[in-house]
């Protein structure tokens, strides 16, 4: 959004019939409206999280004492809920970890190569971008059960990492077409390896389409729930939003508990969403976009 | 790569490509040529059995009772994307057109309409069952409160309202989605483009459906093909709300609580049925895939290049 933006606001101003200034007016109590919407139910679980089960149903608009941290204590000590959130952080970043790692192998070699078969190896992978795995879920399941894999965290990394390549490998081939090459020219001059020009020349400039790479899978490894339910029986390799449903049946009759718990559990991703909006909607959005 | 000579840079490359390829075809293309062949064998429980040929998708599509409950599936799926396309994307599209306007506050919109899309469908799922709870939960409470009593009412627990509520808060969860994906496509619009159109056209309305909508398409074929393929992909949310058997009744149902239940079994009848489970999904599968493909085709067409 810029001047140019705002002039041509200006102009619409005059010209059109409802009066600018009432539809503007019009579309900010819509949108005032609408954030309400998105953040109320949001505030009122974090609120709720702060109260006994009686706060609740009598005074549900009312703020909390937030000196009452009982039913987080009840988490922290009651729950294995610090357990399902080191599984999360496990699984997510080494998912993430092996996704960046194949992905810019795969995508170095495409974009920086010239060999017979590149063009079909970016097609092979664009194509896994169309792919709806969750309807292959039979033959992973037996696929994993034949690997010995069934009920451990390695399954789930495994899929994760084959889910988020295509969109990795299409966007960072897409990146690395675009950085100049007479670095990496100066280097092989000077006599340095294929490996050393990859990890000193190009991983260096190519940081920013990781970036983007790995909060796109973020989102949907950290909050998958479909994989953990077939694949992990286990208890204590639970991951949080399959660790959750455990928790929220054992809890079903104290509601502060609850949503102390959901909060508890979407504040990670929250918090970094907070911090980093703009890199998660743009990552989130560009896969989409271009 | 074939017949050629081994070369220093030659396996260089292989080094780079092999691992990746591998996991791709692995946990990727295999799971999905093999669901395939999955379908034309009898089953026992996880224990493969005959080749039955096409014995499996004729039972899911003719014999009842699966013809009625895949019926009735089916037909929950096309009401969950129809609500959606006008609901979800409908409201999505007004909220990128006022944040569009750059009107003072419009990033804070930006980033409170895309918070639910980061948040797990597990806790938007926990958290508006507890709000729906005919009760003690918010949105009876708040009913009760502004002195609506008559539309208080146990929202998950009826046949007429359960479906319509799960699809109301899936449009809460991704609204942002369509709206930035919707603003990003105004975004990319020209200023001169706006600009000439504001000289010729009276009511910003028009200007809306003749110019902004048909430059904006590429986002719609987006939005639109990303919505058909969700809506009959729906499984999270309906298994957190309504439970694995669509409760009530049957009523919030859809392909994909039927597939799990038919492949890995319910509470109720723990056995797993991996030759009907296989024969859904490559239906599902297929229908999917034939359906966005022909659409996606005939929504480019509309396409403008700027």
């Amino acid at each position: 959004m810029t001047a140019v933006d705002a002039s041509r606001n200006a102009a619409a101003r005059e010209r059109s019939g409802l009066g600018v200034f009432t539809q503007d007016a019009l579309l900010q109590i819509f949108l005032i409206a609408n954030t309400f919407i998105m953040l109320f139910p949001i505030l009122v679980m974090v609120l709720n999280g702060f109260k006994t089960n009686a706060e609740i149903f009598s005074s549900p608009f009312a703020l909390p004492n937030f000196q009452n941290l009982s039913n987080f204590e009840a988490i922290a000590t009651g729950t294995s809920f610090v357990r399902y959130l080191f599984n999360s952080v496990l699984v997510t970043g080494l998912s993430i970890g092996f996704i960046l790692i194949l992905g810019t192998m795969a995508a170095y070699a495409i974009a920086r190569y010239a060999f017979r078969g590149s063009g079909l190896l970016l097609l092979f992978f664009i194509a896994g971008l169309t792919v709806p795995l969750k309807l292959a879920i039979i033959p992973l399941f037996i696929l994993m059960r034949d690997l010995g894999l069934l009920d451990t965290q390695f399954s789930l990394i495994c899929v994760y990492t084959a889910m988020g390549l295509p969109s990795t490998v299409f966007i960072m081939t897409g990146f690395i077409r675009t950085l100049p090459r007479d670095l990496e020219d100066a280097a092989r001059m000077d006599g340095a390896s294929e490996f050393k020009i990859m990890r000193s020349v190009i991983l260096p400039l190519a940081r920013p389409a990781m970036v983007i790479a790995a909060i796109q899978n973020l989102v949907p490894i950290w909050n998958d729930f479909f994989f953990p339910l077939v694949f992990i029986q286990t208890e204590s390799l639970k991951t949080l939003p399959q660790g959750l449903t455990t928790f929220m049946g054992e809890y079903n009759t104290n509601w502060g508990v609850l949503f102390a718990g959901l909060t508890l559990a979407a504040a990670p991703i929250t918090l970094v969403y907070i911090v980093l909006s703009r890199q998660f909607i743009n990552g989130m959005t560009s896969g989409a976009v271009k | 790569m074939f017949g050629m000579r081994i070369t220093r840079r030659g396996l260089w490359i292989a080094c780079l490509i092999v691992p990746p390829v591998l996991v791709l075809a692995l946990f990727t293309v295999y799971p999905i040529v093999t669901a395939l062949g999955y379908a034309f064998f009898d089953w026992n429980g996880a224990a493969q059995g005959d080749f039955v040929f096409l014995q499996n998708f004729r039972d899911v599509l003719f014999r009842e009772p699966f013809a009625t409950w895949t019926r009735n599936a089916f037909l929950h799926n096309i009401v969950v994307f129809a609500v959606l396309m006008v609901v979800q994307n409908g409201i999505g599209f007004l909220i990128a057109y006022a944040l569009w306007r750059n009107l003072p506050g419009a990033r804070f919109h930006r980033v409170a309409v895309f918070l639910p899309v980061v948040l797990s469908t597990i806790i938007v799922g926990f958290v508006w069952k507890l709000f729906f709870n005919p009760l003690f939960g918010l949105v009876n409470q708040t009913l009760r409160a502004i002195g609506l009593d008559m539309l208080a009412q146990p929202w998950l627990g009826q046949s007429s309202t359960a479906l319509g509520a799960l699809i109301l808060v899936n449009a809460w969860h991704w609204i942002g989605f369509p709206s930035l994906i919707y603003l990003a496509g105004m975004q990319r619009i020209p200023g001169e483009i706006m600009d000439a159109a504001r000289m010729d056209r009276d009511s910003e309305l028009s200007i809306l459906r003749r110019i902004v909508w048909p430059l904006i398409a590429p986002s719609a074929t987006i939005v639109f093909i990303l919505t058909f393929i969700g809506s009959f992909n729906w499984f999270e949310l309906p298994y957190i709300m309504a439970g694995v058997d669509g409760s009530p009744y049957g009523s919030t149902d859809v392909l994909g609580l039927y597939f799990y239940r038919t492949a890995f079994g319910n509470q109720s009848a723990g056995t797993q049925d991996f030759g009907h489970g296989s024969a859904l999904a490559v239906i599902t599968f297929l229908f999917i895939a034939v359906v966005a493909g022909f659409w996606t085709v005939h929504l480019r067409k509309r396409e403008i290049e700027l």
